[in-house]
């Protein structure tokens, strides 16, 4: 009896034994298993802001890319992608299916401001993390506060600081006008010009706001040429940045003009401005410009450019988006595999919180991905670049502002 | 001084745009007392058909005229396929049928000609006379067209048989019926003037604004608030209404300081409340009383 006790025990032991070994060799939190991981997202396919959408559409291709190559360590990519029209009540109900119900591992690049403000609670409550966000609003850099969320790109206060620092070396005797768009996202780029002057906020002579259902900016244009500055920051969307180049060249009104990183479409913009009206604006970059010569030969664009061919081929390669989803989704492929067979979300959130010098090829060379427990910011470098009449030329070196303080 | 000039003449060009398209809801409120909240987007609608022929190769003139042609004929065919089935329905029934038609046509034209802006191009000089800030050719074609609308409308309602014959309806459906005025079509021929009103408008003013699908959901408000003031049943009201509403609002966005440029859009709407609260029927309004 002995002999069939301990063949038992040995039974039990093994089994224990094989258990604890699994553990150790990997952890699944929700939507994530030996064969997969399930990804949330929401984009605008709809409505005002589908432009957008396209963003969401490059990143699907990039997961196809990586899933035909064999996924990550072993497992395939489900990105579940829902259409939410830019409508912050809509963005919240797709969220709730894809964490209530998709059981998705995580959110990734939900698009735009009021979408991911509105469901900013909910994700951290829930502790879900909301990771790399499409937004440049600087509120998703606050780990201390929100530690299941994390932007991206540069966020619109490091932004302006760049602008303020420049125009502070380059610009005798400034005199400073700011034109901006009276909401969060106006009011985050006037915090950081605030900021970044410091104790030369006396420099500002005026600032005036629009309202989104203002028809036209021309009486606030007038008001700020009459200020007598000579530098203008225009804090506009599309439309009133198009409308406010337009006017200050029929006012006959001439300052060093620093136009919002939003708003410089050459096609949808400046073209419709003016193209001689909108040459000399300042503004900034960071991820490569397929339409930019000099990127002709880049190996890092080559291979961007190969991925659209093979598995894009119907997206529009001088459309920038294709190269910001294709760059956000490969911050997010490092992630995933520095996480390895740890797919739990706090795990998911610690490793987007350990990135180190990450270079991704299709951002501008110099601009080296970081984070950490208190930093959830990973781009925080842009370039200076300026319109010549025709097309945008980057000048000066690529600068860093810190504001995560 | 300079900064005064500039504000008023400023406001008078953007009283313009706002009275063009208070014009095309007198149209209407003229014919049925119902103001159409569907007027802005029409407009906008028409605008992209001036857009799409000029693209296509037509020649501006070309475009515009037979924008105003499509226009006229769509905005009678709305009244005859859409409004007709609910003219008799509450007046709550037919706000709906108006908020939908808003949504329709800002979707439909977002779908069409997608969200991004359209440059669209002004049949006047590029420049401004004598090479002034103040004022550009633009703006004063644009001041000069509505003022030619306005002209028009005031000789067709006075002299042309028609013109008449509409105003008959508005004041007295049933005595115009049985002098053999045919209603039904007169009210078709308000939402048609009112259609080819809002082209004009729409055409005038997406020069300045760029063209998009929003492109008049911003103007409709500050319309509105035009046409009250101005009084609704009065196309010269109206206008003046647009023109004394741009002024105003420049006017006081600069000196009043707490009003500032933030509360611009506050201003025009407390202007909408105390013209109901002090003279509802506007500064030229005729009362319109009911028997009940």
């Amino acid at each position: 009896m002995i002999g069939k006790r301990f063949l038992q025990a040995s039974a039990i032991a093994a089994g224990l034994t094989f258990a604890a070994g699994a553990a150790v060799a990997a952890e699944y939190g929700p939507g994530a298993s030996d064969s997969e991981i399930k990804i949330g997202n929401t984009n605008p396919y709809s409505g005002p802001a589908s432009a957008y959408g396209s963003i969401g559409t490059v990143i699907s291709k990039y997961f196809d890319k990586v899933n035909a190559e064999g996924g990550i360590n072993g497992r395939k990519i489900n990105f579940v992608t829902l259409d939410d029209s830019y409508s912050p009540p809509k963005t919240v109900e797709q969220v709730r299916k894809l964490v209530e119900q998709e059981k998705v591992l995580f959110l990734f690049q939900t698009l735009g401001t009021p979408p991911n403000s509105a469901i900013h609670k909910y994700m951290n409550a829930k502790k879900v993390p909301q990771l790399f966000v499409a937004t440049g609003a600087t509120k998703w850099g606050d780990p201390a506060n929100f530690p299941w969320t994390m932007g991206w790109q540069p966020n619109y206060q490091t932004e302006a600081a760049i602008y303020v620092k420049w125009m502070l070396d380059n610009v005798d005797n400034p005199k400073i006008a700011i034109l901006y768009q009276n909401d969060d996202y106006g009011k985050d780029y006037l915090q950081g010009i605030h900021d970044g002057l410091g104790s030369k906020a006396s420099l500002i002579v005026l600032e005036q706001s629009y309202e989104v259902t203002d028809p036209t900016v021309a009486s606030q244009m007038a008001n700020l040429k009459n200020s007598g500055a000579n530098v203008f920051f225009n804090i506009t969307t599309p439309k009133f940045a198009a409308q406010a180049i337009k006017i200050a060249n029929e006012l006959g009104w001439n300052p060093t003009h620093f136009l919002n990183n939003v708003s410089t479409s050459v096609g949808s913009v400046l073209t419709p401005a003016g193209l001689e009206a909108s040459t000399g604006l300042i503004s900034t970059l960071y991820t490569k410009d397929a339409t930019d010569p000099a990127w002709d030969n880049d190996p890092g664009m080559n291979e961007w450019r190969e991925f659209m061919a093979k598995y894009h081929p119907k997206g529009n390669v001088a459309n920038g988006f294709n190269i910001y989803g294709y760059a956000v989704a490969q911050t997010l492929e490092h992630v995933l595999r520095q996480a390895g067979d740890n797919l739990t979300r706090a795990n998911i959130m610690k490793e987007a919180a350990s990135i180190t010098d990450l270079r991704i090829k299709t951002l501008l060379p110099g601009i080296l991905i970081n984070t950490g427990p208190n930093d959830f910011r990973p781009i925080e470098g842009m370039q200076l670049r300026k319109f010549n009449g025709t097309t945008w030329e980057a000048f000066g070196p690529v600068v860093s502002v810190d504001t995560s303080s | 001084m300079e900064i005064f000039l500039q504000q008023v003449l400023s406001g008078l060009a953007t009283g313009a745009i706002y009275a063009s398209l208070a014009l095309a809801l007198v149209m209407i409120y003229q014919t049925t007392e119902l103001i159409n909240f569907a007027q802005g987007e029409m407009a906008m609608f028409s605008t992209y058909i001036a857009w799409a022929l000029i693209n296509a190769g037509m020649p501006y003139w070309a475009a515009f005229f037979l924008t105003i042609g499509i226009s006229f004929v769509g905005g009678m065919a709305i009244e005859r396929i859409i409004i007709r089935p609910v003219e008799k329905a509450p007046v709550l029934a037919l706000v709906i049928v108006f908020i939908g038609l808003l949504v329709i046509f800002n979707s439909l034209a977002g779908w069409l000609w997608t969200y991004t802006i359209k440059e669209f191009p002004s049949p006047f000089p590029v420049g401004s006379p004598g090479g002034n800030t103040y004022i550009g050719f633009h703006q004063l074609g644009m001041i000069g067209v509505t003022l030619l609308v306005l002209l028009f409308l005031y000789l067709f309602f006075r002299f042309a048989p028609l013109g008449l014959a509409l105003r008959a309806v508005a004041q007295n459906p049933v005595s115009s019926r049985l002098v053999g005025v045919r209603v039904g079509w007169m009210l078709a021929l308000g939402w048609g003037l009112a259609a080819a009103v809002g082209a004009v408008a729409g055409m005038m003013v997406a020069p300045r604004l760029f063209l998009d699908p929003n492109m008049m959901g911003g103007v409709l408000l500050y319309a509105f608030a035009a046409a009250l003031l101005g009084g609704t049943t009065s196309p010269l009201g109206a206008v003046i209404g647009g023109f004394t509403l741009g002024v105003l609002e420049n006017l006081a966005g600069t000196y009043i300081p707490f009003i500032g440029t933030e509360l611009k859009l506050a201003f025009a709407l407390g202007i909408i409340i105390l013209v109901l609260l002090v003279r509802p029927q506007g500064l030229l309004g005729k009362k319109i009383v009911a028997r009940v």
